[in-house]
Parts: C-alpha cells; structure tokens; sequence
C-alpha cells in the first residue's frame, strides 16, 4: 500500500479550502445584475387560493417582478415529478396529484410557494413580500399518518379521495400465512419511525442566469445531483432544452438525500431570470429550511415475526403507513416501497416474507430519501422485533441473532434481494469482544448501586447500497438508469483530470478517488483533481446518494483507467519500440518484458499529445478515455452495532456510555474518511432514536421550526465511539467496495431502543425516547420492578 | 430583519438620550435580541450598541462581602471570574451552563436580567440570593424586579448598569436544559441567607421565576436534600409543552431542588 493509495488515510485534499473558508458555495455565486428573489409562502396547511391580490407588493421600494402560479401555467412550465412510478397490488398507478412550482388554486402545506418576489435587493424582496395580500379559505388539514385515511373532509390532492398514493406490497402472502400458522411463537410490535428534519449544514440555495445573446440558461444550485436536474427541468420542467441548460452544483455543505430532489424555488429563479433578464438569486433561511426542505422517514408499521420450536424464524408480516406529505417529491415513492421492503429480512434467514404499505397525503413537508431512506425503517423494524422475539422467548439477543444469520452466499431472500457477500458472526463476534459484552451484567449492577438503569441494544443491520443495475430499477418502476460515468483526461505533462458524475458534498471524493487514481497510475496524488457538479464539463451522471459514490462511481474511474492503460500501452510501444502485448505497466512505469527498457507515465503522456513516434493514422493522438459503468447487482454493507446506555430514574435522561460499530464495508479506500461516515452516521441515527422529533399541530402547524425545539445532536450527546472492520470483498464490482454512507444512520436508532427498553425492562418506548418519554416508562416500570 | 438605524454611545448620557428615540433598543450581546429580529419579532427603530461601554460596564468587584457585577459582564466572563467562584460559586456555576460556548461568550448578564426570559439561568439566582439590579435611575431589589413573562420594573430609557449579589451562607444551582435550546425546562437556585432560605425555580413557571414556598418552610430547619424528600410540588401553574408537560415539570423541580440542596452542601 502506498502513502497515498488505496487503504490509505489521505488527509481531505478538500479540507484546506474548507477549514479556511474558501470554499465556494451557491450564496458565494453573485453575478452581474443580480436580483433577489423571496417566496411567499403559505401560512396554512390547507387552503383554498381565492385571490392573490399583488398590487400593493408591486409598488414596493425595489419591487422588480412578482409571479405566481398564473405565470407558471400561462408560460407552461411542468409540474414538479415524482421520478418513480409506483403500482398498487390491483394494478392501478400510483395517485400523483399536481405538484405546481407556485401553488395554483390551493395550497397544501404550511410552506407552500404561493408567490415569488424579485427585487433588487433581498430585504427589499421580503419586504413587498409580506405585502403580497393572499385570500385563503383555511379547510381542516390532515397531519396524522395513522388516521390519514380516514379522516374524511377534503383530501389533500382530488385525485386521492382517501388521501392514499398507493397500496402497495411485496413477497409472498400465501407462505408467510402458512408460516404464522404452524409457528410455535408470534411476536408483535408496534412502531413509529418518527419524521426527521434533514437539517444539512448549509441551507438550499440558487442562481438563476439567463443569457439572452446564446438564448441559454445557467442554474448555480445546492444539488447532489445536477445532471438529473439538468434532465428533470429539461425534460419535465419545459425550462429550456438540455443544451441550453447548463446546471452547475459547486461546493454544497451537506444534503443527506434533501438536496437529490428538484424543488419549486430553483426551478422559479431558473425561470424567472429569463423572464425578468437578469440573475435572479435565492436563498433558503432555517426557518424555511424547516418548513420546506423535504423531510424524512415518518412510518407507522405493525409487524409480526413467527418463530418455530427452536427459536428459528419462518416468517414476517409488515403492515406500513408511509406519510409522503401534502406532494410527491422527486424520488418519495420509492423510499417506502423499493428501497424499504427489500431489506426486511435483514441479515437473517427468513424463508417467507410479506410486506404492505400504503403511502399517505397528508398537509405536512413533503417527504423523500434521508441517510439511509428505506433501509434504517426497514432495519428498525427487523432489529427490533428481532430483540423483542429474542426477550420473548428467553434467548439471549446476540445468540438468537446468531442461530438465524444467513451463513452462505449467494442468499435470495424472499424480497428481491440476493446477498452476495458477508460474514455476519464475525462482525458480531468482534463487537461482543470489543463491547466486553462478558462483563456487561457486572456494569449494569455497578450502575444499579448507583441508582442508574444501564441497558445493552444490539443493532445486526444490513442495508443495499449503489441501488442498479439500470434495467432491474427500470423495471421496478424508476425512470432514470443507475449507473455512473467517467472520464479521465491525462495531460500532456501526466497531470490527470478525473470527470465524475458522483457529486461531492461531504463525502470527500476529491480525496478518495484521486487515491484511487494516484495508485493505479503511479503519479502523486496531487497530480490528480477530482471534477465534478458542472453539466458543461461531464457530460451526464447520476449523482450522490444511496452510498453509491464509492461501488458505482469509482468503479466507471476504473472502467475508463483500463481504457487509459490500454491506450497508454500502445504509446509506450511505439515509444520503446516493442508490442503493445509485452509491455507491462506497474509503479508509473512502462517496460518491456524482460528487458531494462522503460519509460514513465508522464513522458507517455507527452508522447500521447506530441504524436511524434506514431502514425495518426494508427493511433488516435491524445490520451483521454470515458465509461459508464452500470453495476450487475446491489452491494450489500452489513454490521453489528452494540449501544450501551444508563438511564437516570429520576430525570428520565439517556446517556450513550458505550458504542461499538463494527462494519463490513468490503474494501475501504480511506479509513480515516469511513471512520467519519460511520461517526456521522451514528450521530444522526441517535439523533432520530434520542433527540430528533418533528411536530406538527392539529392545524397542520410545525411547532419543532427552529433549533429552539427540534434538537440536533452534539458531540456532549456520545462517548468515544469504538469505530472497527471486517471485511468481506464485495464481488460484484472491480475494487471490491460496498458503501458506507448511510450505514451508521441506518444501524443506531434501533441499538439505542433496544438498549433503552433492556434498562427499562419495558417495550412501549417511541422515538425520540426523549427525558418525558423515558421517564414515563420509568414511572410505569419502577412498581413492577420493585416487586420484582 | 426590519431595517433600523445604529449607534454607539461612548457614555452612559448619550445612551439614555438616544433611548429616548422611538423604539430605540439597546444591544448588548444580542444573542436574544438580534435572532427575534432576525425572525422578524421585534422591529426596533435604532439600536443603541452598549459596546464602546464595555470597559466602563463590565468586570467584577467585591464589595460589602458579596459581589457586583457590571451588566456588560458576559456568561463567560463570570463563569471564570476568580472573585465570582470563591465569593458565590453557585453562581459562577450557573454562568458556566448557559447555553453553549457561543452564547457564553456574547451574552451578558444585564442582557439577560433585562430581558428576563423565563426560562433564563440568572432570574432564578437574582431572587434567590436577594440581589440588587443597578441601574442609571436607582437601585431595585430582585423581589421586586421581576414581574412576569420577559416583564421587569424596567422603565423606558433606564439602564442596568450592575447587579450587586449578597453572599450567601450556602447556595446551589442545578438545572435541567431543554434539550433542544439548552435554556432551563426546569432550574433551582438554592440558597441559605441572611433573609432566610430561598428556593428559587426558572423554566417551568407559567408566570416566570418564582419561589418554591413549600420547599423554603421544609428547608429552613434542616438545609439538606433530605428536608424535601417528602415535599411534593404541584404542577399548577406550571408550563406545558412539546418538551415536558407540567407534571413532569414538577417532579423535575423536586429532583432539581434534591440535587442544587447536594451541591450546596459540599
Ligand atoms: C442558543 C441560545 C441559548 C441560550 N441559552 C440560554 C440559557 O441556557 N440560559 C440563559 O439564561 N440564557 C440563554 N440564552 C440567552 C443568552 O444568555 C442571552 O445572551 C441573554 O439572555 C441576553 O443577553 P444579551 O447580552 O445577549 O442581550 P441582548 O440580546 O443584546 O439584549 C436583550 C434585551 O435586553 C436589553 N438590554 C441589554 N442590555 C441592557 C442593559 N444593560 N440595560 C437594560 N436593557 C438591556 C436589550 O435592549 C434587549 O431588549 C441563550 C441564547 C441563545 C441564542
């Protein structure tokens, strides 16, 4: 392993530019001429549009233009889509109501875009914007998942008289009912997986610029993917055809899924900077980061696990209600279906499995991908009705769990999923040993003396990264392909670009792809710049999300690395005068086979442009090469995280006294960058198990809009995490690499559940289980435990 | 933010006249004031920025055994000040878990006894230890200081200039944050004084600080944790919302009071 190869800690190449605040984010993006745009947005949940009367907010100090839904249907610009066709179990498609970039006739969440001011400065802007007089008849709102069906009164979307998008399954029903028939133990639970606010660091943003001379579109955005941008505003949107749009995501702070989607505001300031000819910029304050920014997560499941005899488990039924808020954002559809039932079966062995879910309108934020997206619902449900099972039937949870791993490979589970890789027990036998969980009932009676409850969770999740290949997604209903491209530009002094369609904001890909770049060729990594985020300079890509950067992006870098080597080989062949078949290439250096001739890559490079010892005719000049690589399966990262936490009686507080991950990532590129993943990852899924809580009122008002009421967690929230790997080779992609991006937000809320209810000895606790909820169970617990 | 005019007084008579403008406000760390502007709460026509006064209205000093301390005087600033933490170190200790570093290094202690939020630290110290608010008109004793939800004797154009607190014999403080904002959800000053014990409670009043009464007769034979085991607080008159509803508010203020009671008693 070189200092800078594969396997190695490369400090982030990118960290300098950010530490010192040079980084160049969207709000840094000012053009000449520039305006300022503010939404008007809808104080109520629920209401009728009768008039918007915008006369008093023209006449405005600064006042440039003020536009609403009228404009955007008189200029036919399309509704916002929703990128994946759902079907119901009768066959019917999915209920798409209309999804306006400036509310038409009704608004449906508190937030909606009822109008967009320009002028020329942004306070200016707010200012006319509080003047915008709207006339709304306010209707009864529907908030509540569970009853969101039955509430009656108006729906949210006419298209859903019952306010339900679709009802939805997946596996086989006739086996799973066979199973619970002769199933010698059913365990039940009920759960909610609680709404979550994304919350990225930097809040959305965008420029829009028009340029009348070319007739074309520039468009800055806080995106994770612009070429689906560039692709969805084209395509669907009618801004302006895709050569004619250029979208540009530069330097983004953090968007854990919230910035894959195509919102109303990017799409208006696109559009709106041709209509009033000049750069109309936005951008997103908390408040309306809070209110607008798609949300995450919010099921209401009932689930049901039968066990036999010998404490195996034969089958699983899942009822859900996914909650997609008042429209359907880009990918929402396929965050409760697709990427939720598929990974029921955890790292178990379960031969029957039957998964319902009906997905809901309600008058709340739209809801879409967060870290993890399907898969930490999934992961709780399985996580814990396994604990409850194990508790149930007098098993302890890491045997119960171990008697039920799948052990061989290919596994097919009965909900699509085939597992190619993994070793389940070694990672659960190395986090026992690191947890000391031998000396675990020795801590929890210490603590007892002290008057603390102290619990142990386990958490044995899996979860499916790089989510391909593009035929099987096509046929589950997405429109777009899953693969990734790539381009490696070597110029003529051995410097190299790398155009990927991946998009960093966080994840460090100028570092860990330059690692990748920097060993297969043999140059310093500083020889190597990462691009990407610009649909001028790669041509097409599908963007960052679902972990894929690492098994499907660097993947396409290799694909298009062979190519280079290939072509480089028959440079060096002209070059030292030997066949292409016998030169070798290792270290940045071409020999010939057996001889002591050589020559090294950058002068290769240079002979490549130069094309002095070939015939062009022969061989192309230059040395450029593209792929698109298109993965044959999912990558399945899977792990066992133990959480330790103690439990104050009389306060009702949690505090996190242990954590152990240990994960099986496949091969790991940068373990430092993957040690902060996980730690990140783990933040968030303690956050939404300990912290995180979005409430709406019955009017369908977010009381939880600031961080005076919704509680991000904090480093004073954990101890020093014990972060390991295992590692098994992911075989379906050529480094071998599984993802790691999501995992530890997938694998932590239920270890600190199951941690929880162990101290408590009680089942009923909700996430966040916050002080109040926790010290509640305390006071239900504590007569019965006293007794005991 | 609404738009306002900006001045820097360099003396306290040029600050009391430009108050006398309008809706003229006064800025000292701005961590209450600027974010409700920001959220467009609070619109005042100028602000009158306390910052060139620092020198002349902050700092800490001894006097007549107790210590006063200049409004200007930041969280920070009194959680590490020497005179504070062996004079009254419960108070030097309340000072060290407001909000976080941030907040502790703009905020000041005149802001926030002006302010008076009810769910801010310094209230419940003010009644408890029997403090003096000091201002450019007179001097106000704590009991009579603070009426209501961010409501204080306070008149327009007066200035806090300091706040003088008596030493007590004994005191505690201990405080259970809101998760989310780390203001007090429930927080209990404990104090034995000249005056008698005084158990004050911040964050959980429907009508701010108060003194826990019950507490205060239990305590003042026997100033220990012990003296209150049995004492129950009710939950009338207290808040309830998303993050504690009453009830659990008045247990909180027992356990609190228990605890304040233990470090008071070290
Ligand atoms: C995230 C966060 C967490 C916080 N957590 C806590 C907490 O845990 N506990 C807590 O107690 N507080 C907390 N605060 C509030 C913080 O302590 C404030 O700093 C304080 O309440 C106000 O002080 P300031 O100096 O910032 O005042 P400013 O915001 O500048 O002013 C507040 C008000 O006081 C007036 N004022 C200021 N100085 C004077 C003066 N000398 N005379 C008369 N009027 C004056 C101003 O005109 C204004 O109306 C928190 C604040 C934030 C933002």
């Amino acid at each position: 392993m070189s200092a800078t190869g594969i396997g190695a800690s490369v400090r982030r190449k990118e960290d300098f530019r950010f530490i010192t605040g040079k980084g160049h984010y969207t709000d840094d993006i000012n053009r000449p001429g520039q305006a300022y745009a503010y939404f008007v947005r809808s104080p109520h949940a629920h209401a009728k549009i009768n008039r918007i009367d915008k006369a008093e907010a023209e006449r405005a100090p600064g006042v440039v233009a003020i536009f609403t839904g009228e404009d955007i249907a008189a200029d036919k610009i399309g509704g916002l889509i929703c990128g994946w066709m759902i079907h119901s179990k009768d066959g019917s498609p999915m209920k798409a109501g209309p999804h306006p970039a400036l509310a038409q006739g009704k608004v449906r969440y508190v937030g909606d875009h009822v109008a967009v001011v320009i002028a020329e400065t942004y306070a200016q802007a707010r200012e006319a914007g509080e003047q915008v007089n709207v006339d709304y008849d306010v209707l009864p709102a529907v908030v509540d998942t569970g009853s969101a069906r039955s509430v009656g009164g108006e729906p949210v979307h006419e298209v859903a008289p019952d306010n339900t998008v679709f009802e939805w399954h997946l596996g086989n029903k006739p086996e799973t009912e066979a199973a619970f028939a002769r199933a010698a133990h059913v365990t039940k639970l009920d759960i909610v997986n609680n709404r979550l606010i994304p919350n990225a660091m930097e809040p959305r943003a965008a420029v829009g610029d028009y340029d009348d001379g070319a007739d074309s579109f520039t468009l800055y955005t806080t995106s994770q993917n612009p070429h689906v941008a560039r692709l969805v505003l084209s395509a669907f949107n009618g801004i302006a055809p895709e050569n004619k749009l250029r979208v540009i995501a530069p330097d983004v702070g953090g968007g854990f899924g919230s910035k894959i989607f195509i919102y109303a505001e990017e799409t208006v300031c696109v559009w709106a900077a041709k209509k009033v000819n000049r750069p109309v910029k936005w951008n997103s304050d908390r408040t309306e980061a809070f209110l607008s920014d798609a949300h995450g997560r919010d099921h209401v499941t009932h689930a049901e696990l039968a066990t036999d005899a010998n404490g195996m488990m034969i089958g699983l039924r899942v009822h859900t209600t996914a909650n997609l808020g008042a429209y359907l954002s880009t990918f929402s559809s396929s965050v409760p279906t697709y990427l939720y039932a598929p990974l029921l079966s955890g790292q178990y062995n379960i031969p029957a499995i039957y998964c319902e879910v009906d997905a809901v309108y309600t008058n709340t934020a739209p809801v879409d991908a967060y870290r993890g997206a399907g898969r930490p619902e999934a992961t709780f449900v399985i996580e814990r009705i396994v604990e409850v099972a194990a508790r149930e039937l007098g098993f302890d949870p890491a045997e119960f769990r171990r008697r039920n791993f799948v052990t061989s490979y290919p596994h097919q589970t009965p909900v699509i999923m085939c597992y190619d890789a993994g070793n389940y027990g070694a990672s659960m036998d190395k986090a026992l040993e690191l947890i000391d969980y031998k000396g675990f009932p020795a801590r929890k009676a210490e603590a007892q003396r002290r008057g603390r409850l102290r619990g142990i969770g386990f958490s044995a999740y899996i979860e499916a990264c790089g989510i391909a290949p593009s035929a099987a997604v096509g046929s589950l209903g997405a429109g777009v392909g899953l693969w990734e491209s790539a381009e490696v530009r070597v110029n003529p002094v051995g410097t190299v670009e790398v155009l990927t369609g991946s998009h960093s904001h966080g994840q460090g890909h100028e570092t860990t792809f330059a690692q990748l770049v920097s060993e297969r060729l043999g140059i310093p990594i500083d020889n190597v710049t990462i691009v990407h985020g610009d649909t001028d300079k790669v041509q097409m890509g599908m963007g960052t999300y679902g972990s894929r950067s690492g098994a499907v992006g660097m993947s396409a870098i290799v694909k298009a690395l062979d190519k280079v080597e290939a072509k480089a080989k028959k440079v060096a062949g002209y070059v030292l005068e030997a066949s292409p078949d016998d030169i070798e290439f290792k270290d940045g250096k071409f020999t010939v086979k057996g001889t002591d001739k050589e020559i090294d890559f950058a002068s290769v490079a240079l002979q490549a442009y130069v094309a002095h010892k070939f015939n062009g005719q022969d061989l192309e000049p230059g040395l450029k090469e593209g792929a698109f690589y298109d993965p044959t399966n999912f990558t399945f990262p899977a792990g066992v995280h133990i959480c330790e936490c103690e439990i104050d009686p009389d306060t009702g507080v949690t505090r996190i006294e242990n954590w152990v991950a240990v994960d099986d990532f496949g091969i790991v590129i940068n373990p430092m960058i993957v040690e902060g993943q996980v730690h990140g990852g783990i933040a968030q899924g303690v956050g939404q198990a300990l912290l995180e809580g979005t409430v709406y009122n019955e009017d369908g008002q977010l009381l939880t809009a600031s961080y005076m009421d919704y509680c991000m967690p904090r480093a004073y929230d954990f101890p020093s995490l014990k972060v390991e790997t295992t590692e098994t080779r992911c075989p379906s992609n050529p480094l071998g690499i599984k993802g790691c991006g999501e995992a530890g937000a997938i694998a932590a809320p239920p270890a600190v559940i199951n941690a929880i209810t162990d101290a408590l000895g009680h089942e009923n606790i909700a996430m966040p289980a916050t002080p109040l909820k926790v010290w509640r169970a305390v006071q239900e617990v504590q007569p019965r435990m006293a007794a005991e | 933010m609404y738009a306002f005019t900006y001045q820097r007084p360099t003396s306290l008579d040029d600050a009391m006249a430009m108050l006398g403008d309008g809706d003229a406000k006064l800025l000292a760390g701005g961590h209450t004031l600027l974010p409700t502007m920001k959220q467009r709460l609070a619109a005042p026509s100028a602000l009158i920025d306390l910052g060139a006064l620092r020198d002349q209205l902050s700092g800490v000093t001894e006097e007549a055994g107790g210590v006063t301390i200049g409004a200007m005087t930041r969280h920070g600033e009194v959680a590490e000040d020497p005179i504070v933490k062996r004079v009254i170190p419960a108070l030097a200790a309340m000072a060290s878990v407001v909000g976080d570093p941030a907040v502790r290094s703009r905020g000041t202690m005149g802001g926030s006894v002006a302010n008076n939020d009810p769910a801010a630290d310094y209230p419940a110290a003010c009644l408890a230890l029997g403090a003096t608010i000091r201002t450019t008109k007179r001097q106000i004793a704590a009991a009579d200081y603070f009426t209501g939800l961010f409501e204080t004797a306070l008149e327009a154009g007066e200035i806090i200039t300091a706040i003088h607190f008596p030493k007590p014999e004994k005191a505690g403080y201990e405080k259970f944050r809101n998760p989310a904002s780390r203001y007090a959800m429930v927080g209990v000053f404990v104090a034995k004084t000249a005056e008698g014990v005084r158990v004050t409670v911040t964050g959980a009043g429907a009508n701010g600080v108060f003194r826990a009464q019950d507490f205060e007769q239990a305590l003042a034979a026997n100033f220990s944790a012990d003296a209150i085991k049995a004492v129950k607080m009710s939950p009338d008159g207290l808040n309830s919302d998303i993050h504690a509803d009453a009830v659990y508010r008045a247990h909180l203020i027992g356990v609190m009071a228990r605890r304040a009671l233990d470090k008071a008693n070290i």
